[in-house]
């Protein structure tokens, strides 16, 4: 039976989250001692011998990231943690910021070390405005003891860090968005370049990351045994949070070592389906990712796995959907998500959306032509290659996959 | 205000300091026009920004009022209409659908007797359907003025739930 | 500094382009029109209608062409299969959300939404129609908004925002529901808004157009008791030439007082004749102040676009605002005063049309101020777009059209009045007066050029008989209210500031031909100074007809009868709310 493993979250239960003193007597802050000791690119070179990609959804080099984002000169440089964690069926970063907000803080005090910014954003959804106290708690005690602002640690280093709130906008997570929002306007994505490293927040050079791609950092850096290298293989090292849910018996996060099967993930973990129900599907990495059956349940957890498989570890989300449920009525919940959080700004995701979702409910009626269901393919090409952001970009990857998964849901005729 | 405005949401010399207050908190910084928003609307009953307030807070800021009414409008949180005392927010996102929030909703309209987008009579509660809001693991989840309930599966734990706001 | 170039091919044919050039400008180059709705040359990038969308080698997507930089050895290609299907896709989309009912929009024949159909030969799509079908809104004198043709691109967001400075436009609500609106849907004159057009300028559908007045005129012309007579701004002649096919800036003068009196005006005057009754009027102020201690520094009056902005936004400045009217409005108040006087026709039966190259304009006709006796100086303002229309109506081949002269008296210019069509023109043409009126000889160089051009704030200053005066000219709303702030601050020593709503001043106009950017403003004022070199006068107080208007009917500038007529009052014009 697959056991959860204790790397990125073991602190979790550790310590009063409300209390500094209760976080430096299990070791807090050790990790930071640490890193101002350490050159910047040293420190960007652990995160990327240890492979680490960033958890926000895109999988970037975030050793690479932290050292491109280092080498940009400015006087005042940023960096934002992106805690909007809005994919559905994502909520692993309320985990972490709920059980550990001060490793979290940590953790971007570092990155704010290694890239060399003055000041800090966290950008946390409104839906969890019931986490602002803790952070803001932990941002204050941390100013109280000298951790954040000027002169941290007697190393002349100044950072200080700004809690900013969403306001229900999925887009949001989206980097450029993001900044829009912190800037004071609508968050609508813009095109890029420039890019954010380079002209980010206030039009300062910016490093964006996930809660949990900080989070891994300071106990990265006090890893000495190489522990969380000793997960994983190939491209896929170390240990991933998953959230887990759907109709499933025990829905929730679970920290895995990459390469754990799929089906230990939802059967051991996850505890199985709920009721006895047969396997309809199963969805990776949130509304935005792809779709499959249980083909999948024996491939490995890791990113080249389920790339081969076709499908993405995205936001570590899997949702898991029983026989209940057609596979065309999940679909069409998908899109009513995306129709309701499209930003609207441009032609192919705000069109694109629009209609799919009348195809879809034309074939949900019986009454598709094949013309609908060509219709419906060609909108998916035109969103996927001519978006402006990733939003529109992945939002039809449900349907496109389920064309090929299971294309008897658009056999027309009837639906299923 | 102008006399022409006599309908207006009236600022009396009370919700005008309140509203100073939360532009001080914020520093009379225009970008976190977001955050001031959402203050804002919270010190409003009907939980909403009327266009008298958003002329103030344009005012005081200052900042354009086209850049509120764009937030107002595009941010979910964030509503231009009045709404009511407890909007009650039901997610309506996957993982919730499968976890039958449908019979939620119809649970809350019928013990409500409102349709989503109604006001109770006494202006307390409001329906409104929302995407996933991070509480999947226990889904069907709703959520009134920031606090998530979930597992809201019976009659008696929806019964329960609305029972705290009466 | 050497400019670094770039080698690329676009379909394989080599390209070399200055760093920095987006593809779209590099396809341009070589003949290729890459289609486009948001991108607008003079606009930043918004790159969110996509239909620019190009393949380039190494890419997974496609990339948009109107941000996306060149770069060395970058390959494009712009017409693949792929291309040319998620580009007619794209526009087939835009169209189910619209409005397409050419035939009745006045937009038909110059729409860049229209003209992309025909190239893609889109008749009709197979998607269902999803546009909202919503009445136009038409609550103000100058400008019509119709959202069910507005395909959310934001170049009017874009002009209003960082060319004026004003933002009264914004994007509302999100996903399908995205609408380009005002805060609180509010009708514009109620916003901030100056009803300057320039948002109209740049639509590239027919979402916010003048109001159209041509069937008044048309109306006027038929009707036998009338007596029209018909004023053209000093802009239009160097700009309708572009709604014609014709390559920007060309002089049409003789042409357009053809067509004027071929479609049946019974009079075909001069508003230069106005400008230069402006100048003897400002003139006379500025001198005024300037000996007698009046408020300095002096702002002109002449662009109701800025009128509007500062009785809106600036009403404690109001009293640096010369008191003079416009030239057209004084032009109006002449026709319906000495005009009428001294040809006997009754009040009632005389009717005066202004060609004008602005939508303000028409604000300012209709103001209760601008008129006497229950008659208005001015009744009906077409703008140069909807002359364009009124030729095209009546079938004249205008490029064809031999010429004619202004008639007299109101018909005359001098060089003086011409150069008001473009930013700097009204100060160039005060200086001429003011220098000669105070040091009693002409000014030499005769030309001022450093208050000319498109630069959005110009700066000079004039010895006159001793005395420097420092003199400022800007031109956009956004660059005036930089100005203003430096004013109140008391941190500028100007004696006169020429302010003009549009970039360019009228030449760039709202109310001129579609397609007026600033390569094409450049030309029209190159237009503007040959016209004014080539005239015989070229000061305002030596036109003949100006000295015979003071000498027969108006005594002396700022005189008893002037002051009635050629002279008015600003006022503060109160916001929708305002709180202490
Ligand atoms: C529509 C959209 C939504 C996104 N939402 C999130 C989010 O909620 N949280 C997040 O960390 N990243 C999100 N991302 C990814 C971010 O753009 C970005 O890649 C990430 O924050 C970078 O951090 P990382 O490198 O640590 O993963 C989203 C991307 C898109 C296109
Ligand atoms: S792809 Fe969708 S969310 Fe992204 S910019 Fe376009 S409309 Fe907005
Ligand atoms: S906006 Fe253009 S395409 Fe649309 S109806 Fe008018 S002319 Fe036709
Ligand atoms: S008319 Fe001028 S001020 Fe008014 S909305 Fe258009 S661009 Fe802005
Ligand atoms: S009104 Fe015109 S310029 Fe403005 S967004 Fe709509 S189509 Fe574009
Ligand atoms: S799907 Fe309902 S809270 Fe996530
Ligand atoms: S013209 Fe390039 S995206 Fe609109």
């Amino acid at each position: 039976m697959t056991q959860e493993v204790r790397f990125i979250t073991k602190n979790f239960g550790k310590y009063d989250p409300m209390s500094i003193d209760s976080y430096l007597s299990i070791g807090g802050f050790e990790a930071l001692k640490r890193a101002v000791e350490m050159d910047g690119e040293d420190i960007a070179s652990v995160i990327a011998d240890a492979k680490v990609k960033g958890r926000g959804g895109a999988a970037y080099d975030m050793g690479r990231k932290w050292s491109q984002a280092r080498a940009v000169k400015g006087d005042h440089k940023l960096n934002i943690c992106n805690a909007d964690e809005g994919e559905p069926c994502t909520f692993k970063d309320r985990e972490l910021i709920k059980n550990d907000p001060f490793n979290l803080i940590e953790g971007m005090i570092i990155g704010g070390y290694t890239v060399k910014a003055q000041d800090g954003y966290i950008y946390m959804r409104e839906e969890y405005r019931h986490l602002r106290p803790l952070l803001l708690n932990a941002i204050k005690q941390c100013e109280e003891r000298g951790f954040l602002g000027h002169n941290i640690l007697g190393k002349g280093f100044d950072y200080h860090i700004h809690l900013y709130s969403g306001a229900g906008a999925y887009v949001c997570g989206e980097g450029t968005a993001l900044i829009r929002s912190i800037e004071g306007k609508a968050g609508r994505p813009r095109m890029k370049p420039p890019f954010i490293k380079v002209s980010g927040a206030f039009a300062l050079p910016t490093c964006v990351n996930n809660v949990e791609s900080f989070s891994i950092v300071p106990h990265l850096l006090m890893d000495d045994e190489h522990e969380y290298t000793s997960y994983g293989s190939g491209e896929s090292i170390g240990t991933k949070l998953v959230s887990v849910a759907g109709n499933v018996r025990n829905p929730g996060v679970f920290e895995v070592p990459f390469g754990t099967p799929v089906r230990d993930i939802i059967y051991d973990l996850a505890k199985g389906i709920n009721g006895g129900y047969g396997l309809r599907l199963i969805q990776f990495g949130g509304a935005s990712g792809k779709i499959t059956d249980k083909r999948i349940l024996d491939v490995p957890y890791t990113y080249d796995d389920l790339k081969a498989a076709g499908v993405t570890v995205g936001s570590g989300a899997i949702l898991v959907i029983d026989e209940r449920t057609s596979v065309l009525d999940f679909l069409r919940m998908t899109q009513d998500f995306f129709s309701h959080e499209s930003c609207g700004q441009c032609t192919p995701c705000r069109e694109g959306n629009r209609h799919a979702k009348i195809i879809l409910k034309k074939i949900a009626d019986g009454v598709a032509t094949e013309d609908d269901i060509k219709t419906l393919k060609k909108i998916g090409s035109i969103m996927t290659l001519a978006s402006l952001c990733g939003l529109g970009e992945t939002a039809q990857c449900a349907t496109l996959s389920a064309m090929e998964i299971f294309p008897e849901t658009f056999a027309v005729g009837g639906a299923k | 205000m102008t006399a022409e405005k006599a309908q207006a949401y009236p600022i009396g010399p009370e919700l005008a300091q309140k509203i100073d207050h939360v532009l001080d908190a914020h520093d009379h910084d225009a970008t976190q026009i977001v955050g001031v928003l959402l203050d804002v609307q919270d010190l409003i009953a009907e939980q909403y920004v009327p266009e008298s307030v958003a002329f103030y807070v344009a005012q005081k800021l200052p900042i354009k009022v086209s850049i509120i009414y764009d937030c107002l409008t595009f941010y979910a949180a964030l509503s231009d209409k009045p709404r009511a005392k407890f909007p009650i927010q039901i997610c309506r996102s996957v993982v919730c659908k499968v976890n039958d929030s449908d019979s939620l909703l119809e649970r809350l309209e019928k013990i409500l007797n409102i349709g989503v987008g109604d006001v109770t009579y006494d202006g307390r509660f409001t329906i409104e359907e929302v995407p996933c809001f991070g509480a999947c693991d226990i889904a069907p989840a709703v959520r009134i003025n920031g606090k998530v309930y979930g597992h809201l599966n019976t009659d008696e734990s929806v019964k329960e739930l609305l029972a705290q706001f009466i | 500094m050497e400019q670094e170039l770039i080698h690329l091919k676009i379909n394989n044919i080599p390209v070399t382009a200055k760093k920095g050039t987006k593809i779209i400008e590099a396809a341009k180059s070589i003949g290729i029109d890459i289609p486009h709705l948001c991108y607008h040359p003079d606009q930043r990038v918004k790159a969110r209608c996509r239909l620019c969308s190009v393949q380039v080698t190494g890419k997974r997507k496609l990339l948009a062409s109107c941000s996306t930089e060149v770069w060395e050895g970058m390959e494009v290609f712009t017409d693949t299969q792929i291309v040319r299907d998620t580009q007619v896709g794209i526009l087939q989309l835009i169209m189910a959300d619209h409005d397409g009912d050419c035939l009745t929009c006045s937009k038909n024949g110059h729409c860049e939404l229209q003209s992309l159909c025909t190239r893609f030969n889109i008749l009709k799509s197979n998607l269902p129609d999803v546009s909202m079908h919503r009445e136009a809104v038409n609550t103000n004198p100058s400008l019509v908004r119709n959202p069910s043709k507005c395909i959310k691109c934001g170049r009017c967001i874009r002009a209003c925002k960082d060319v004026q400075g004003i933002e009264a436009l914004t994007f509302a609500n999100r996903s399908d529901k995205i609408i380009v609106t005002t805060p609180y849907n509010l009708s514009m004159e109620k916003t901030d808004c100056t009803l300057c057009g320039q948002c109209s300028l740049v639509c590239p559908t027919g979402a916010i157009v003048e109001k159209d007045d041509t069937q008044a005129v048309l109306d006027a012309l038929q009707d036998p008791e009338k007596h029209v007579i018909v004023q053209t701004a000093p802009s239009i002649r160097v700009s309708i030439g572009d709604a014609f096919g014709l390559k920007p800036g060309e002089i049409k003068t003789g042409q357009m007082v053809t067509a004027l009196k071929m479609m049946g005006f019974n009079k075909v005057f001069d508003t230069n004749f106005g400008a230069d009754l402006t100048i003897m009027e400002e003139g006379a102020e500025l001198m005024d102040r300037l000996k007698n201690g009046g408020v300095l520094p002096m702002f002109t009056s002449c662009s109701p676009g800025w009128i509007n902005f500062i009785e809106k936004h600036y009403p404690e400045l109001l009293p640096h605002l010369s008191s003079a009217k416009s030239p057209m409005s004084m032009f109006g108040a002449i026709a319906k005063t000495y005009y009428a006087k001294a040809t006997g026709i009754p009040l009632d039966r005389i009717f005066t049309v202004s060609i004008m190259p602005c939508t303000a304009k028409k604000f300012e006709a209709a103001r209760p101020e601008m008129g006497r006796d229950g008659h208005q100086d001015v009744d009906v303002v077409l703008t140069t777009r909807e002359l364009t229309k009124l030729i095209k109506y009546v079938g004249l081949n205008f490029n064809n059209l031999p010429e004619s002269e202004f008639d007299s008296p109101l018909g005359t210019g001098s060089g003086a009045g011409a150069i008001f069509g473009a930013s700097g023109g009204v100060m160039e043409a005060a200086l001429r007066t003011v220098y000669e009126k105070m040091t009693g000889h002409e000014a030499q160089p005769l030309d001022f050029t450093d208050v000319r051009g498109l630069a959005d704030t110009k700066e000079a200053t004039i010895d006159i008989g001793g005395t420097p005066i420092k003199v400022a000219v800007v031109n956009t709303l956004l660059s005036a209210r930089k100005m203003m702030e430096r004013v109140k601050s008391g941190e500028c020593d100007y004696t006169f500031i020429e302010v003009m709503a549009c970039p360019g001043g009228c030449i760039g106009g709202g109310g001129q031909p579609i397609g007026t950017t600033n390569a094409v403003r450049r030309e029209r004022i190159k237009a503007i100074y040959e016209i004014d070199k080539d005239l015989p006068i070229r000061k305002s107080h030596e036109n003949p007809d100006i000295i015979k208007l003071y000498k027969d009917f108006l005594g002396e500038p700022l005189g008893e009868k002037a002051h009635q007529l050629l002279h008015t009052h600003y006022h503060r014009v109160h916001k929708l709310y305002e709180f202490d």
